[in-house]
């Protein structure tokens, strides 16, 4: 498991920066929000989930949706705005889905995919399946009505649903100081609503997987909603390839000191291996990543005049 | 067990959603009041008693999140039908609406079978935020089709074909027509969405209509047709999609167009009807084409001040007086107007 999970994390890291390093050439036109920094928990809760079990996220979204085993070749062509995206070019980074994976989709607007992930809950629970729904969100999030309506519900029907919150402290350039107060965590809120709540060292990918196999498995047994904040940090800008440090909106010294604990480097003194064992590692990855850009570059563009199909799946009559 | 052959529309609503879930155990119904004493005005009756509250359930006061929920459902294989009391309080909504359940077939390739039923308010005090007709803002929305029903036949078939379209439906029912009386046949029956209905044939004028409107101008019309004027009366059943083969056709037959709202003027779906009338029509008109809306205006609650606010029979044939340069209106052959103008009927005693 340790080496999944460390092979998983890697995998994203280097996706991320291939993103990053090719955004430049102006092919990959949509915002970008990468997870640089955030690994741990896309890989670790990603492993805790089966396949078939349904996952939903937010625009910051490419490593729940890699964690959870969405198709890599089918997000780069998607950046790219090709055909054979996930989505055919029409969503972008912030709209990914594979159905294969469990992956059912990200949105862009914050707080918006909560309740989408409750309904597969209910539905999953009105079906008798033992299937669970994750749905993954930031702080940010937990500052929309639509949370708070969303996560009632769950404790209410005692759904079958795993907030993932990854509190990375900051909505854009906003600092969770200036937007919630002090004296009250997330957790609380969490627990007040209902949900059985922890807060975990989201960089620390190994006791995060332990945490969520336990909370799937309470899940499963149909013990009612669960919520985990995982203490993290977004190392780039909100959306784009570069670093923003410079900005001047976190505090000098706090990027150092989250990158002094940087998840795989945790995990890898955890394994006691070094920098051979993750080269051993890179190496496939590496190939992978590099054939599924040369494949995204290749593919077509949607036709052009397949434009205005598939707005609805029913046409009328007239 | 048969029923009287003619039911009102809140019962013939209650009929497709009682015929919809026995056939189809994805179909679900929620909202806040469906198991009710008052069953969201008896259209949600029986239903949690014969279908179990797994299936039909009340909800928190959350409609966003209630919304985005029922989509999550649908994606994941359910069928639901979400009913609200009035479509004011949906607003919370519309970002699982517009976001969501509007886009999620075009972005994401998977169909999303979800009926939203919102009614509409009038009358009896409903005041600015009880009694909105937003069906523009819907109809604005690529991906929903919204459907408004007139009488008490269509509310059963195109609820039923709503409810099995596999794309979100926004269904609108106005309050006044669930007290509408009407023949509705007991089977299950589906009328296609996208379609108009023809309600009278006629050579002087087209009247494009909808929801509550369409039983203003059947008024109309009749007054008119004993001054020999035959209008031709189009029903639109559903405004997005839009049947245009069937309004144009009939406007560059008669050549005049007065297309009724029940809702504010401006930006409404009967400004888009003379917009694209006018343009794809030019050359048969004979007049310039007409609309009559509400006010951009909220609705006051005063008796007083809502006396002359609703546009009805009246000024339906006052406008085709006008259009048509008739020197008398037939305003006698107008059914008597009933004492009070903010009730569907002498016999309501109100509140909604």
């Amino acid at each position: 498991m340790i080496e999944a999970l460390f092979q998983s994390m890697l995998r994203i890291r280097m996706v991320e920066e291939e993103i990053a390093r090719r955004y430049p050439e102006q092919q990959m036109r949509c915002p970008v929000h990468l997870s640089i920094g955030q690994e741990a928990t896309a890989a670790a809760i990603g492993l805790a989930l089966r396949p078939q079990d349904i996952a939903v996220s937010t625009h910051r979204s490419h490593a729940h949706y890699l964690g959870k085993g969405g198709d890599l070749n089918a997000m780069i062509a998607e950046l790219y705005g090709k055909a054979s995206g996930c989505c055919g070019g029409r969503g972008g980074s912030m709209h990914l889905s594979d159905e294969r994976a469990g992956f059912l989709a990200s949105t862009a607007i914050v707080g918006n995919s909560i309740p989408l992930g409750v309904g597969v809950a209910l539905q999953q629970q009105l079906s008798g399946v033992d299937t669970i729904s994750c749905v993954f969100l930031g702080d940010g999030a937990t500052e929309e009505g639509v949370f708070y309506e969303s996560a009632n519900f769950a404790a209410l029907r005692k759904l079958p649903v795993l907030f993932v919150c990854e509190n990375n402290l900051y909505s854009v350039y906003s600092p969770l100081s200036k937007r919630q107060p002090d004296t009250r965590s997330l957790c609380s809120v969490a627990e007040s609503l209902g949900l059985s709540a922890r807060r975990l060292d989201g960089n620390d990918a190994l006791a995060m997987f332990d945490e969520a196999a336990q909370a799937v498995a309470s899940l499963r047994a149909g013990e009612g909603p669960v919520f985990l904040e995982c203490m993290t940090y977004r190392w780039r800008e909100h959306c784009g390839p570069h670093f923003d440090d410079e900005l001047g909106y976190r505090p000098q010294g706090e990027l150092a000191a989250w990158q002094g604990r940087d998840p795989l480097d945790t995990l890898l003194q955890r394994m006691g291996v070094g920098m051979a064992y993750r080269a051993a590692v890179a190496a496939p990855i590496a190939e992978e990543i590099a054939s599924a850009f040369a494949a995204a570059e290749a593919a077509p563009f949607p036709l052009e005049n397949s434009v205005f199909d598939g707005i609805y799946r029913m046409e009328c009559a007239s | 067990m048969s029923r009287d052959p003619t039911i009102n529309a809140a019962a013939a609503i209650n009929e497709a959603l009682h015929q919809a879930m026995a056939q189809d155990e994805r179909v679900i119904c929620l909202g806040l009041g469906v198991d009710d004493p008052k069953a969201i005005f008896n259209t949600t009756a029986g239903l949690q008693q014969r279908f179990g509250a797994a299936r039909v359930f009340d909800t928190p006061t959350s409609e966003n999140a209630m919304t985005g929920i029922a989509i999550g459902a649908a994606l994941a294989g359910a069928r639901p039908v979400m009913c609200h009391q009035r479509l004011d309080f949906f607003l919370l909504a519309l970002d699982q609406l517009v976001n969501n359940a509007a886009k999620w077939h075009y972005t994401f390739g998977r169909s999303v079978p979800l009926t939203i039923r919102l009614i509409m308010g009038r009358g009896w005090g409903q005041g600015p935020t009880h009694s909105q007709n937003l069906q523009a803002w819907f109809a604005h929305v690529p991906g929903l089709k919204v459907v408004m029903p007139s009488c008490a036949a269509d509310a059963k078939g195109l609820l039923l074909s709503s409810i099995f379209d596999d794309d979100p439906v926004v269904f609108l029912e106005h309050r006044w027509l669930h007290f509408a009386q009407g023949a509705v046949p007991e089977e299950d029956i589906r009328l296609p969405l996208g379609k108009a209905a023809v309600r009278r044939e006629g050579d002087a004028v087209t009247i494009v209509a909808a929801s509550y409107m369409v039983v203003e101008a059947l008024h109309a019309c009749r007054a008119l047709e004993t001054a020999g004027i035959e209008c031709e009366l189009i029903d639109l059943r559903t405004i997005k999609p839009l049947d245009w083969d069937t309004v144009l056709a009939s406007v560059r037959r008669t050549g005049r167009l007065l297309a009724l709202d029940t809702g504010a003027a401006t930006g409404s779906v009967a400004g888009e009807i003379v917009a694209r009338v006018a343009m794809d029509c030019w050359g048969a008109l004979k007049a310039a084409p007409m609309r009559l809306a509400l006010p951009d205006c909220p609705e006051p609650t005063s008796y007083a001040l809502t006396r002359r606010f609703y546009p009805g029979a009246e000024e339906i044939v006052a406008h085709i007086g006008r259009m048509l340069g008739l020197t008398r209106l037939p305003l006698e052959h107008l059914p008597e107007r009933h004492v009070h103008h903010d009730v569907p009927g002498s016999w309501f005693s109100g509140p909604f």
